[in-house]
């Protein structure tokens, strides 16, 4: 089944499309199972994907990437999300589209030159650290602080659910450099090598999905840093969180609309194979009709989530829009795999099943990079 | 060295094809993908001219469609593309095609051309070793191992047994099976520079042939389904009966 057209999608992005398809299909689906099992996904399998330049979509050309935009950054997740593991696709997205944006679009010169070529090629993976124990969606009451120290920071803090957070080389951390002012005006990001001193990912958490993904608890416990890894301006972080998480909603709903159309896929040639009553499941009006509602809903969300990358593209800041999307695209792919399940009746509860597991991967999608209900609120300030 | 690779592209052979009333020929859509057979060839050019700073042009017939299928071969690494579409080729049988793409080769020179055994839409698999009767050069087909250089290029040419040891002096034409080489996967960066590189589109006119198809399609018929297979129960002694089939079909 091939996607519908869109007016948003050039022959360019189709192109990186047909690229990425494949390489999931190929490359990806056949091993998912496993990395799953052994809860990574190997390395080896993300340096090549950097050498194939998965990594540098958004980075301009003159730091070894192709400096594509936010529809790209869409398309490429969906593309993606059809690995049938939430868990492996985190690992990725996480890299390309929730941290390395911050050096990206925040870095001096010297950062961008400095970290964004080995970013692209893979040659260091990423991670971002902002929720703790006690602030998610509040991040404005996070905890962790940095205070100056000689010529650069020292941090201390609790990081919570950190995706990559183990595996990373190089992880972006939001912590407060000013207690005197609003939460909001006085937080900072900073860039944490892997292997400096004060700093360990705790425990690998046991994860009702992605389970190829690593998910820790990061622990900072008087960890200097040079001057130079503060990561734009000092205290204009909490800006630089609210401004990526544009696109990093964009990035996962855009994973939710592949796993969605997947899914679909998977369901319809299941029913469509499945006899019961003597004739295939397919044949059940209650459930084609179903099933074919899920995927206007799907094509809808698809249009909408385009056209929101498209608004970012021209420049607008779109949080309407981009709330819209991951309020909506996080809730539907939720009751797609619901109905998936349901309509591969007992088998689609086993744990052999591929949508058994992107049930519990897809259930994240309304929760994390901004609950459905925080994605109201933005919406509801805008009407 | 200058290598050339034919290239066809073909309806996504995941959708089903259709064919034209009447002349039975098949529909080719808009969007058409590189044939599969055809990425091994491209990528068994591309290690030659790397081995021995050459060039890869790609040379296709047909229409071109949205052009997706000459994009991924530009994109996996080749030079230029050379594509031959002309309303008068629609329907074209094996040796027109043949004749077609030897022209397009002649005038743009080489020395050696690549192509695959057969393709997957219309698999005649005749059309390599036409394209080199028509251009005077040796065929060397059925190519599981390719290696060039110094003017010759020496094949392992598969057979039942095994395979032959194959050498000819360049220029020749090598057609490649399937499984050859891994052929690599094109990288984001390449998929941006394949829509720069250039692309000659020729006519029957530029190429100074003249189209004279000798073939129709007579009929089609569905293919015969096939049987279902031998079932055999195993209460232990099923390797038995499945030895005694293999030896009454000569296999062991
Ligand atoms: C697997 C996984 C990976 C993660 N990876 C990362 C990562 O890499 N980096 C990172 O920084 N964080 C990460 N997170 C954290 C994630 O972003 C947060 O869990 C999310 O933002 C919600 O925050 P919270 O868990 O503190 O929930 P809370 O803020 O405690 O909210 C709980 C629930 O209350 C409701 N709620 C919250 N606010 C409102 C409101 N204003 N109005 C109405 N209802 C509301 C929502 O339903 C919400 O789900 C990850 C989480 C998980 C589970
Ligand atoms: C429904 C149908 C009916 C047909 N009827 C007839 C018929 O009646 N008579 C007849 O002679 N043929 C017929 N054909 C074959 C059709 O004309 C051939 O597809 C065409 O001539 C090319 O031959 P091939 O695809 O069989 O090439 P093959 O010889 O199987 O291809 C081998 C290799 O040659 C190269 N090559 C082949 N074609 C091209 C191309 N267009 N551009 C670039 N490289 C190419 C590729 O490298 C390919 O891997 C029919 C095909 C179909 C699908």
């Amino acid at each position: 089944m091939s996607l519908l057209k869109s007016i948003y999608i050039t022959e360019d992005l189709e192109a990186i499309r047909a690229q990425v398809r494949e390489y999931v299909e190929q490359e990806l689906v056949p091993n998912v199972e496993q990395w799953e099992a052994e809860r990574a996904v190997p390395r080896s399998v993300l340096d090549e994907m950097g050498k194939l330049g998965f990594f540098g979509l958004r980075i301009p050309e003159e730091y070894g990437g192709i400096g594509m935009g936010t529809l790209a950054t869409v398309v490429f997740a969906e593309e993606l999300g059809r690995s049938t593991s939430g868990g492996t696709n985190a690992t990725i997205l996480v890299h390309t589209d929730l941290a390395t944006p911050y050096v990206l679009h925040f870095g001096t010169p010297g950062q961008k030159e400095k970290w964004l070529p080995r970013l692209a090629t893979g040659e260091l993976i990423s991670a971002i650290a902002v929720t703790e124990p006690d602030a998610g969606s509040d991040v404005a009451a996070i905890r962790s602080s940095a205070q100056r120290d000689g010529e650069g920071w020292r941090i201390n803090g609790t990081k919570m659910f950190i995706t990559n957070g183990s595996i990373a080389d190089v992880v972006f951390v939001a912590a407060k450099t000013n207690l005197e002012v609003k939460g909001s005006r006085g937080v900072s990001i900073f860039a944490v090598e892997k292997g400096t001193e004060g700093f360990s990912a705790s425990r690998a958490l046991e994860k009702m999905g992605w389970h190829a993904s690593d998910t820790a608890e990061l622990v900072f416990d008087d960890v200097w840093v040079p001057a130079e890894n503060l990561i734009g301006e000092e205290n204009r972080g909490f800006y630089y969180i609210m401004s990526n998480f544009q696109n990093e909603r964009l990035a996962i709903m855009g994973l939710a609309l592949g796993e969605s159309q997947k899914a679909l896929e998977m369901t319809i040639e299941y029913v469509k194979n499945r006899s019961a009553f003597g004739a295939p499941l397919w044949n059940k009006q209650a459930i084609r009709h179903r099933l074919a509602m899920r995927q206007a809903e799907v094509d809808a969300a698809r249009e909408l989530t385009y056209r929101a990358a498209w608004l970012k593209e021209q420049g607008e800041d779109a949080v309407r829009e981009t709330s819209e999307v991951k309020a909506l695209v996080g809730e539907l792919s939720n009751r797609v795999l619901y109905d998936c399940v349901q309509f591969h009746g007992g088998m689609g509860y086993m744990a052999e099943s591929a949508v058994e597991r992107m049930y519990r991967d897809v259930r994240l999608n309304s929760i994390g990079g901004g609950a459905t209900e925080v994605m109201l609120d933005e919406v509801a300030k805008r009407l | 060295m200058k290598v050339v690779v034919c290239i066809k592209q073909i309806p996504d052979p995941a959708t089903p094809y259709t064919l034209e009333e009447g002349t039975n020929w098949l529909v080719r859509p808009d969007e058409q993908i590189l044939d599969d057979g055809d990425r091994y060839g491209v990528e068994v050019g591309l290690q030659i001219a790397e081995a021995n700073e050459g060039t890869v042009t790609l040379v296709s017939m047909g229409p071109s469609g949205n052009g997706q299928g000459v994009r991924q071969a530009l994109a996996m690494g080749a030079d230029k593309a050379i594509l031959i579409e002309d309303d008068a080729l629609r329907g074209s049988d094996a040796l027109t095609t043949a004749r077609a793409l030897a022209a397009a080769i002649k005038e743009e020179g080489f020395d050696l051309i690549i192509a695959g055994t057969e393709s997957t839409d219309g698999y005649s698999g005749v059309v390599p070793q036409m394209m080199a009767e028509l251009l005077g050069v040796p065929a060397l087909t059925y190519a599981t191992k390719v290696e060039a250089g110094e003017g010759s290029v020496t094949i392992h040419r598969q057979t039942n047994a095994g395979y032959d040891v194959v050498n000819a002096a360049l220029p020749a034409l090598v057609a490649v099976t399937a499984g050859v080489v891994e052929p690599r996967y094109p990288t984001f960066k390449g998929i941006m520079d394949a829509k720069k590189k250039p692309v000659d589109n020729l006519s029957v006119a530029d190429l100074g042939i003249e189209v004279t198809s000798d073939q129709t399609v007579a009929s089609i018929a569905e293919a015969t389904a096939r049987t279902a297979g031998q079932k055999i129960e195993d209460e232990g002694e099923a390797h038995l009966a499945i030895v005694a089939l293999l030896e009454e079909r000569k296999v062991i």
